[in-house]
């Protein structure tokens, strides 16, 4: 097994990534990248960086897999309930006291969970049908996941469920899926009528809509400061004035060049509102 | 090695790193309230912890603490003198640039805070200059970065098994490396402060 691996090595591969699929991973945070390169050379029994970076040059469906092994997608429904309560008894209502209808911006969805979470908690408060949600993220195959709703029965109860029941949600969670054979549920796809999934890459992709809700959570501690800030710039130019934008919660926005453009609303579960262009 | 036969540059350290797991607790916090408040490395310290609690813990270490003691938030600027408590739920990465980064990944060790990746980066980026002190615990994480530790020059230090609630945690790290002292409680204590 490959212990460790040079820098430079690291640079090299990020370089041919950019040259042949202009996917940019030079300014990701270098110890989970790293640890995410020590994993594609494990799992795929690879025996050092260079023959990783041969492999990627000559083989387009390889590149792929490496994307999706590379980023990191471990995700939860309602993560951080406390959050969840906040979303569901003030921002939420907050927002749907000046607007009839809202639209909802889950940067880095992978799975699903979160827009599920999201779309679960509308739906108890009667704004389903209200909002229009974009989930977006970098890695295809996770999102062909988020598509198909599909989750493990021991995950919704061990993680998932209990995280629903510390926020309060009214209903029993297994309420909004079916058992399918395998060990599997699927989730009542009624309830993503109103979201859009969609392959978009937040190094190089910009701005293609505006919000009134922006979660990019648990995504940029994978990225360096640098691209961080560029990235803020860009949820920035995402979002209406006056509208909410919310981040893992220990991340901050606060040394960013866009920092003096939010106010906190929440600095314990890390929302931001925009109150300048 | 006992205490008082080693001689070791200790002008050489600049940083501490801190692994525990199940009946750690009392150690810990005798080791903040006992240690010198003049101690000015950081200290990094990974523990095991109730993944949805998010709340508590720190405030239970701070109450008798004669140091700062934080959860850092991601890419926050290491400070002298502080010490970083993992987030639950969170690894905890130290990274090149004096910064410290936050991560999600898959659980190691059926653990995420994980001992052994806060371990593994710390000594990437400290090298020789760095203390691995593994304390009482039920599993095995720790003893992988200990080693990485101290491949890298770092000195190891591990809760004497006797001293223990359960001594799975520092055994593991003493069956696959080197330990260059094995102390009880106020022997860890007295060692630190002999670095001040
Ligand atoms: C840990 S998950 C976060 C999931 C969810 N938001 C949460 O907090 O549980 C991080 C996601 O960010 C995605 N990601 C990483 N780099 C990205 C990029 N450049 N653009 C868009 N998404 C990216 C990954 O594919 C992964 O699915």
């Amino acid at each position: 097994m490959i212990e460790d691996i040079e820098i430079s090595e690291l640079r090299n591969l990020c370089q041919i990534v950019k040259e042949k699929y202009n996917y940019d991973f030079n300014n990701y945070a270098m110890s989970s990248f790293k640890r995410r390169v020590l994993r594609v050379l494990e799992i795929h029994k690879i025996s050092s960086t260079l023959a990783l970076i041969e492999k990627i040059k000559y083989d387009a469906a390889f590149f792929k897999v490496f994307l999706n092994e590379i980023t990191v997608n471990v995700t939860e429904m309602f993560r951080d309930p406390s959050l969840w309560r906040d979303l569901r008894d003030k921002i939420l209502p907050n927002l749907f006291s000046t607007h009839e209808t809202i639209k909802i911006w889950h940067a880095g969805c992978s799975s699903g969970e979160e827009v599920y979470s999201m779309c679960i908690l509308l739906k108890e408060m009667g704004l389903l049908h209200k909002v229009k949600i974009y989930a977006t993220d970098i890695d295809e195959p996770i999102l062909a996941k988020a598509k198909e709703g599909k989750y493990t029965i021991k995950n919704m109860i061990d993680v998932n469920e209990k995280n629903y029941i510390r926020l309060g949600g009214i209903q029993k969670l297994s309420d909004y899926y079916t058992e399918t054979s395998g060990g599997f549920v699927k989730m009542n796809p009624s309830l993503v009528e109103n979201v859009v999934y969609r392959s978009h890459d937040l190094v190089k992709s910009g701005v293609f809509n505006k919000f009134d809700l922006i979660l990019c959570r648990n995504v940029l501690i994978y990225f360096n400061q640098q691209l961080q800030n560029d990235v803020f710039k860009m949820f920035h130019e995402s979002l209406f004035n006056y509208s909410y934008f919310i981040i893992g919660s220990k991340e901050t926005l606060i040394w960013s060049d866009v920092a003096s453009k939010f106010i906190i609303v929440n600095s314990e579960e890390k929302v931001f509102k925009k109150v300048k262009e | 090695m006992k205490l008082d036969q080693v001689s070791i540059d200790k002008s050489q350290y600049k940083a501490v790193v801190i692994g525990g797991s199940a009946g750690s607790f009392q150690i810990i916090t005798k080791i903040l309230s006992e240690i010198n408040p003049k101690f000015d490395l950081p200290i990094f310290m990974a523990l095991h912890r109730l993944k949805h609690v998010r709340n508590g813990f720190i405030e239970a270490l701070a109450l008798k603490s004669n140091k700062i003691i934080a959860e850092p938030e991601d890419k926050e600027q290491i400070k002298r003198g502080m010490v970083y408590l993992a987030p639950a739920n969170y690894h905890m990465y130290i990274e090149l640039g004096n910064k410290i980064a936050l991560s999600t990944e898959e659980m190691l060790n059926n653990s995420r805070p994980s001992i052994d990746l806060t371990f593994d980066t710390a000594s990437y980026v400290y090298k020789n200059k760095i203390i691995g002190i593994i304390l009482s615990g039920a599993n095995k994480d720790g003893a992988w970065g200990m080693k990485k530790l101290k491949e890298r020059g770092g000195l190891t230090i591990i809760q004497d098994p006797k001293d223990c609630t359960i001594d799975t945690m520092p055994t593991a790290a003493l069956n696959i490396t080197k330990i260059d002292l094995v102390l009880n409680p106020d022997n860890i204590v007295k060692f630190l402060n002999s670095l001040v």
